[in-house]
């Protein structure tokens, strides 16, 4: 009886899935939904036939996993374990220097600088095999590579556009609007996160907190147009413009997703749009119209009254 | 682990605790939660006036070796002191102060993790609680296992690992043996906040014996430890990050390993459970016997759970000198061949070439009268891999008495003598193979010959770095190893000391060379022998009065109790002129020899390759039916036991043979196991001695010196495919999967 009432339930839901115009993660939380569901329905239901339950249960998990949301590698015909790969020669000498700094016994410590080489070589992201040389020159499992490479976010394990688009989605962007402005950018580009765009120009992912929450929301735009050999993570180096930032302003809120919307265009034109805030009454992450606070020298802290005590 | 037992303690006391706390009797009955009045030196000194009453034991078996008497430190759990060796954890210290603490993440034979933290506890003067496994205990340390932070700690723990911990106990297979349910009962809350949805996570492919169900795992890394740690594969891992951490290989893999299914029991949770047993049975409905396996040579440990007439599952028991409490995956597997392809009936082989089933009057009247019209040197009696020394023992009596000594057991090969125990037994033992710090292995695989000595050896090597030389055909090994040569050539190098090895051998302090079984079907088996032991004269280390470390790795269970029993061929060539032959389970007997008239009595459990060839069949047990002496390869005394009813008319072997003894004029004096026993007693009275691992008196191979040349002749493999070895695992679908997966590969 309770097994009926599951899977009109579950009917229920599938259909609204085709009606509702999907995004990922929408679906996906729905998904949870569903299968927290099922999961009580059937803790309920003793009589419920328990493979049909796990049936269900895995068709949703095949679900999830096509929208992208497993961390399982997928063979592509462009990222297998077959595609050979390797550091090439202008990176060899540089791979020597990075093992030089750990000492020979733990070679292994140097798997986070030479996945980022890796990754600089190869336009931005990851290949499958591109872990695997790193795993043989450091001497270890490749397993050993793929938990590295699969727990930092900014090691990207499938394919970027010439500018990736990062959307920061931690709390305080997230407060002020990110998720607005990432659906803007999925919309305009007409993609779906981490897919790169027909031309091959842009994708959108997600990054953590860059440190710049005073202006958030901001994303950051990792720029391979000048070639990967110039490109550089460390984001600091803002004079060589290889990293940008552009923050939003607090006051525009109704206007950023349109603001990141030119931003792109621009891109797309071959231009170099500013960065920093976006907020022309801003500077930097001072506020807008001019500092209020700290506006003359400040005052020595005051000295204590000796006589007192 | 006992957690589920934990569990049952925890809500006993404080139910007992709510209801008799009137009386003081029951305060003091302690488990694992401490009552505030054990905090009280008066209810101390109570406890200790009074004997009776159950003192506080370890948990678990937990021993405390001294290595060094300065090392002792002392520290105080719930107020009791207890001294422990310096370097112990809390956790360990608490368990030998007798109080369990929940734990996930930490396994006594993996490394340590510390990421579950369900084993907070408090310690004074500690501003947090702190994660009892991964923090030494210090000298004076008061541990306080039962205050409200600690509780309150657990608690806490316990609403997080369930947050996203599916609530599908009633379909999930660990339901009953969790960890997760038993200790959310004993330790968790009644409700959880958690209002947000679940995650899921996609299962992974581990192969046919390990199913997954990833989105109950708890991320507490035992199986990657387990693997990268025991197994030797580094397959598994931990992938992501947060909330979206999964298990995985990340590329598309299996996991190749022959330790594999123990993954399923290290796993607290239900994320990995056994494949073949899923939706079998419930835990509680299974009726577990505590016997041992056969399917190698090392007499693994094991559990039969089996419901009525059927054996459900194997899981391994604990045994620190042999298996520790891992068991190899044909082992754990095989169950399914005990079902299938048995023979249930006695049978003879009509005129058409077809069996018919009979009586079993029929059947032995018909064996008797052609046993009675071949001459006694005409008769060969060869016993199988899996026989027990029972059988072994009638068999041989039997012909005895019918005038014949060419009896044998399978695997042992021709140019064996028995003579020294120490000639075929691993004198080191198994768990003496820790102490070992050079090894020399010589013409074996053990990874597949026997997993479990496989694994001490490993083990071995990653503690102490020992080196492994290995002479034999390319094989794969999971630990580093110098592949020194394929021939016999090699070793004889060795001895003459122009080999690198020697220097490595010489320079050791416990050098174990390990000799495989497969060299006793080799034509210079004599030789080779010979050669080691002018090894051992040459190289003194070897055999000093601590240490031996000659050994022979044996392949299977009958192997060392049949050499025991003296069960050696008497002529050389005894299969070319035998006109009658009783294989009792032997399947891998070469037959070609045989003339074609030869009358062939098959006597077994399983229709295997024997019965091919067989005129007459007498269906008997398999080892979880009866009651059997078997003697692992160091020389170790176990017997299995019972655990399920036997199928159709089939009788235990021994019987069988005593019966016929009787239709052929020739009873045999005994009527009872204990009457074989008695008799086994004469001939080999270690066999009697049961969970005793009885050394070999005299050390060395003593082999006369120069018995002929050694053979340029490159070693062989011995087990072609370490699934299928018998006539049990031929019989098994699962291991027919594996072997499929194996051939793929
Ligand atoms: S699968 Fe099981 S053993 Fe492995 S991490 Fe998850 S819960 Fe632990
Ligand atoms: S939260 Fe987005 S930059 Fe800090
Ligand atoms: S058991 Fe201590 S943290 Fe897991």
């Amino acid at each position: 009886m309770l097994a009926r009432l599951a899977s009109k339930r579950l009917l229920e839901i599938r259909q609204a899935f085709r009606q509702s115009p999907q995004t990922i993660r929408s679906l996906s939380t729905a998904l949870n939904y569903v299968s927290s569901n099922l999961c009580f329905l059937a803790s309920k239901s003793f009589d419920l036939d328990s493979t049909g339950g796990t049936c269900a249960f895995s068709d949703f998990i095949d679900l999830v996993c096509l929208f992208g949301v497993c961390v399982q590698h997928i063979d592509t015909p462009e990222n297998n374990p077959n595609v050979p790969w390797e550091f090439n020669e202008a990176n060899k000498p540089k791979v020597n220097e990075i093992l030089s700094h750990y000492p020979s016994n733990y070679k292994q410590s140097a798997v986070i600088p030479l996945l980022d080489l890796a990754q600089q070589q190869h336009g931005g992201w990851l290949p499958v095999s591109a872990m695997d040389a790193v795993a043989k020159v450091v001497e270890v499992a490749p397993i050993r590579v793929y938990e590295v490479a699969t727990f930092y976010s900014m090691f990207n394990r499938a394919k970027v556009g010439k500018y990736h688009l990062l959307v920061c989605g931690t709390t305080p962007c997230m407060i002020r609007g990110s998720r607005e402005i990432e659906d803007a950018l999925l919309k305009h580009l007409g993609v779906k996160r981490n897919e790169v765009t027909k031309d091959g120009l842009f994708s959108v992912g997600e990054m953590e907190c860059m440190g710049c929450c005073v202006n958030a929301p901001m994303i950051t735009v990792a720029d391979y147009s000048n070639g990967s050999e110039g490109y550089t993570y460390n984001y600091y180096v803002r004079e060589h413009h290889k990293l940008h930032y552009y923050p939003f302003s607090h006051f525009n809120e109704d206007i950023t997703p349109k603001r990141v919307v030119e931003i792109v265009e621009a891109l797309k034109r071959g231009e170099k749009p500013p960065h920093g805030t976006q907020n022309p009454e801003r500077i930097n992450c001072g506020p807008a119209g001019g500092n209020t606070t700290l506006l003359g020298e400040p005052k020595p802290p005051p000295c204590r009254d000796l006589d007192a005590c | 682990m006992g957690l589920g037992s934990l569990a049952s303690r925890a809500l006993r006391s404080s139910s007992s605790s709510r209801v008799l706390s009137t009386n003081p009797r029951y305060n003091l009955i302690r488990t694992i939660v401490s009552t505030p009045e054990l905090h009280k030196p008066e209810a101390a000194t109570e406890a200790a006036s009074e004997p009776d009453l159950p003192k506080r034991t370890p948990i678990a078996g937990a021993r405390v070796h001294f290595p060094n008497p300065d090392d002792v430190i002392e520290v105080f759990v719930d107020g009791y002191p207890v001294k422990i060796p310096k370097g112990m954890t809390v956790l360990q210290a608490c368990s030998v102060a007798g109080v369990d603490i929940p734990r996930f993440c930490y396994h006594d034979r993996l490394s340590i993790a510390g990421n579950c933290r369900m084993c907070l506890v408090e310690v004074e003067k500690s501003p947090k609680p702190v994660a009892s496994c991964a923090m030494p205990a210090l000298p004076g340390m008061k541990i306080k296992t039962d205050t409200p932070i600690a509780k309150k700690a657990r608690e806490g723990v316990m609403e997080f690992l369930l947050m996203n911990h599916p609530l599908d106990c009633p379909i999930c297979d660990q339901g009953g043996e969790c960890d997760l349910q038993d200790q959310s009962m004993a330790f968790g809350s009644d409700r959880g906040r958690f209002t947000e949805t679940k995650r899921s996570v996609v299962d992974k492919n581990l192969g046919p014996l390990v199913k997954t169900v990833m989105t109950r795992c708890i991320q507490c890394t035992r199986c990657v430890r387990f693997a990268s740690e025991i197994a030797g594969v580094q397959d598994l891992g931990m992938l992501g990050r947060g909330s979206g951490e999964e298990i995985g290989t990340y590329v598309e893999k299996l996991m190749t390993s022959e330790l594999s299914g123990n993954v399923i029991d290290i796993c607290p949770v239900g994320a990995l459970t056994s494949k073949p047993f899923a939706f079998k049975a419930r835990n509680w409905e299974l009726k577990g016997t505590e016997t041992i396996d056969v399917t190698d040579a090392v007499g693994s440990n094991i559990r039969i759970d089996s419901r009525g007439p059927e054996v459900m599952r194997i899981v391994p028991r604990l045994n620190e000198d042999i298996n520790e409490e891992w068991i190899s995956d044909k082992t754990r597997f095989c169950y399914d061949g005990l079902k299938r392809q048995r023979l249930s009936d006695p049978m003879i082989r009509g005129a058409d070439g077809h069996f018919k089933p009979v009586s079993w009057r029929d059947a032995l009247a018909v064996v008797a009268e052609v046993l009675h019209q071949v001459k006694p040197e005409e008769i060969v009696g060869v016993a199988g891999k899996l026989s027990d020394a029972e059988s072994m023992m009638s068999l041989k009596d039997f012909l005895n008495r019918m005038g014949s000594n060419n009896i044998w057991c399978e695997g042992n090969g021709k140019y064996l003598d028995a003579d020294l125990r120490s000639g075929y037994l691993m004198n080191t033992s198994i768990s003496g193979l820790e102490k070992a710090d050079c090894f020399l292995l010589v013409g074996t695989q053990p990874r597949v010959e026997a997993v479990m000595v496989n694994a001490r050896i490993r083990k071995t090597v990653r503690a102490t770095k020992a080196k492994v030389g290995y002479i034999g055909p390319p094989t794969d090994f999971n630990y580093d190893h110098d592949h020194l040569g394929t021939t016999p050539e090699t070793l004889a190098a060795i001895l003459d000391g122009n080999h690198p090895f020697s220097a490595a051998l010489s320079t050791a302090k416990n050098p174990a060379i390990i000799i495989g079984a497969g060299i006793f079907d080799r034509q210079d088996t004599a030789a080779i022998l010979s050669l080691l032991n002018s090894l051992s004269a040459k190289f003194k280390n070897l055999i000093t009065p601590e240490w031996n470390g000659l050994n022979v790795l044996l392949l299977n269970a009958a192997q060392a109790a049949a050499l025991d029993l003296g069960l050696i061929p008497e002529s050389d060539s005894g299969m070319e002129s035998a006109k009658f032959v009783y294989l009792m389970g032997a399947d891998d007997t070469n037959l070609d020899d045989l003339p074609k008239d030869a009358f062939v009595v098959y006597q077994g459990h399983h229709g295997d390759k024997g019965v091919y060839r067989a005129n007459v069949i007498f269906p008997s047990t398999v080892f979880s039916e009866k009651e059997g002496t078997y003697e692992n390869t160091e020389g170790c005394v176990q017997q299995t036991v019972p655990a399920v009813p036997t199928v159709g008319d089939a009788r235990e072997d021994w019987k069988i043979i005593r019966a016929l003894s009787e239709v052929c004029g020739v009873r045999l004096p005994y009527d009872s196991i204990s009457g074989v026993r008695s008799r086994i007693k004469n001939v080999a009275p270690n066999l009697l001695r049961v969970d005793e691992r009885e050394a070999a008196v005299f050390s060395g191979l003593l082999k006369p010196e120069g018995s002929g040349k050694v053979s340029a002749v490159p070693f062989g493999v011995t087990v072609e495919n370490f699934y299928m070895t018998d006539a049990i695992t031929r019989a098994s679908k699962i291991m027919a999967q594996c072997s499929a997966l194996l051939a793929k590969k």
